[in-house]
């Protein structure tokens, strides 16, 4: 009779379905997980650190790097936080034009994340449509911020710029095709055979098990439990919009596609409303100065303005002593950051609160007592990013 | 209204636990002492008329001087009611904090950032180790007294410069 041992083998930090540098050791008896423990920190780059070093409008590039796949809704959480701590109201154009973008942006992050999950479990055709549509929407995001994947466009107290006249157009253009895009996803995976048995029962996770691990998100939704920061706490006029939340029942990696696949399509319903409805006015707090660094006209004119551009450039802006708080939905999950000033013009304290690296916390929780050929399905379906769990 | 009445739930339960309340921009900080904190949590996420069961997130806070020199933070949310309390409290620099990662789970890797990035340790944590930076690291970076970049950052490395000599002897 031979003797029964446990084996551990250790996945990454180089494997191609880690999306990214995530290595994980894995304990099994057989081909049953008994044990799993995940190692990060690979991509720790020191953003919170950084940050205090900076002045307030400078930590915003900061923000870019930390979940690459979308860069504006980090942006926007960035911004929302330090608005909240001076005080000030963005204008109306503004804030549905970031809705606009950052739910463009969702829709980007979630293509992503349905290519490569499926290319991890052999689907790979859904690449090859899901980036071509992907690639669509970067190309509108470069026409308006000029960057695929770094923006900086959402800015302290507004945008950087208003959006140029061929932007609105696109925009309504693939908002009439993308939802017809989306059903062809749907042929190739929802209902097919093997996607099923793939992912179907695997790695499941009741409500109060999410809850308790901290885990938001579309992994949150697809166990039925209604939290979505959107709705709980409306930011940047999401109220005005008309949109559901699409929620899962057996919180396995299937229900967490067909959640994300619903989210797509919601979001484009809000990326119509937001450009049918679109207000006229400013782009930029006009009620900050000191904040807000005056237009480009106004420099070449007036020596006031230029001495303004040049103290908002050169010193920042000191928000008062406090703390704040603020988070948005991105595509992982709650993304929140958390701001202790100390009256000066560089962050005291810059927490980043981010989704991806609480849900990984429970990735052991999901894949313990599971097979080891399922440990991909569930890798992708959190939908991590690495830059953002390491930071 | 209930914001407040959680702070008035804490007050009236643990008299001497709550240090302060405080509001800024609409969000409450509430103050407990370090001893009576896993009570406190504990409690905010049991009582029927509170329910915060949701743990967003654990962030330390170094003062740089001051007495106690670090903040520890839990941001709680609640499912039912749709509200979020911030606790605070104050940790010595070689003090220890009761774990929560019991009460739940979230907290583990959180606790384990705060270890990381601090030096806070947290007595009965399951598995307290560095998360982000390797296990060999020395010093804690999010520490204020932490230099921001080495002594060194702007030198180019000894071997550079051999093979800049080695370069230069070649031409």
């Amino acid at each position: 009779m031979p003797e029964k041992r446990l084996m551990t083998i250790n996945m990454g930090p180089q494997h191609p379905a880690t999306h990214g540098v995530l290595r994980l050791l894995l304990e099994l008896d057989g081909e049953i997980i008994v044990k799993a423990v995940p190692h990060i920190g690979y991509l720790h780059r020191g953003i919170e650190k950084l940050a205090e070093s900076m002045t307030y409008a400078q930590a915003l590039t900061l923000t870019d790097r930390l979940d690459y796949t979308s860069g504006l809704s980090n942006n926007l959480a960035y911004c929302l936080t330090v608005e909240k701590l001076l005080d000030i109201k963005i204008p109306q154009r503004a804030q549905y034009l970031r809705v606009l973008l950052a739910e463009l942006q969702r829709i980007a992050a979630h293509l992503l994340w349905v290519a490569t999950h499926a290319l991890d479990l052999g689907a790979m055709t859904v690449l090859f449509y899901a980036f071509r549509d992907r690639e669509t929407i970067l190309e509108t995001m470069e026409l308006v911020t000029g960057a695929r994947l770094t923006p900086s466009f959402i800015r302290i107290g507004g945008l950087a710029a208003d959006i140029p006249d061929t932007f609105l157009p696109r925009v309504k253009a693939f908002v009439e095709e993308f939802p017809k895009r989306v059903d062809e996803y749907e042929t190739l995976l929802t209902e097919n055979i093997i996607w099923k048995k793939r992912t179907q029962n695997i790695s499941p996770m009741s409500g109060e098990e999410c809850i308790n691990y901290g885990v938001t998100g579309p992994v949150l939704r697809a166990s039925g439990v209604y939290y979505d920061v959107r709705k709980a706490y409306p930011y940047s006029s999401y109220e005005d919009f008309d949109f559901e939340i699409p929620l899962g029942k057996n919180g396995d990696v299937y229900d967490r596609y067909l959640v994300r696949l619903k989210e797509m399509r919601q979001s484009n319903r809000i990326v119509k409303q937001a450009a049918e409805r679109l207000p006229d006015g400013r782009v930029a707090a006009s009620d900050a100065p000191l904040v807000v660094p005056p237009a480009k006209e106004e420099v070449g004119r007036d020596i006031a303005a230029l001495i303004r551009h040049f103290k908002i450039m050169e010193e920042g802006f000191k928000p008062p002593r406090g703390e704040v708080y603020s988070s948005i939905e991105s595509s992982k999950g709650e993304l929140g950051f958390y701001l202790v000033s100390d009256g000066a013009n560089k962050p005291f304290r810059m927490r980043i609160r981010p989704p991806s690296f609480v849900n990984l916390g429970a990735l052991p929780k999901m894949i313990e007592g599971q097979m080891v050929a399922d440990v991909v399905a569930a890798i992708g379906s959190i939908d991590i990013v690495l830059g953002e769990i390491d930071r | 209204m209930v914001r407040c009445m959680a702070c008035d739930l804490l007050k009236e339960k643990f008299p001497e636990a709550v240090r302060g309340v405080e509001e800024f921009r609409g969000e409450t900080t509430v103050t407990v002492d370090k001893g009576q904190l896993r009570a406190v949590l504990k409690f905010l996420k049991e009582s029927e008329t509170l329910l915060y069961d949701l743990l967003v997130d654990v962030a330390g806070v170094d003062s740089g001087s001051g007495s106690p020199r670090f903040k520890v933070v839990y941001l709680l949310h609640s499912m039912k009611f749709n509200h979020r309390l911030r606790i605070a409290t104050g940790v010595a620099e070689d003090a220890e904090l009761d774990t929560v990662s019991d009460i739940w789970k979230a907290a583990d890797w959180l606790e384990r950032e705060v270890y990381d990035m601090f030096g806070i340790r947290f007595s009965d944590h399951p598995d307290l180790r560095r998360i982000l930076l390797t296990d060999d690291f020395v010093g804690y970076p999010l520490r204020k007294d932490f230099p921001l970049k080495g002594v060194d950052f702007d030198k180019p490395f000894p071997v550079c410069l051999e093979e800049e000599k080695g370069n230069q002897v070649d031409a």
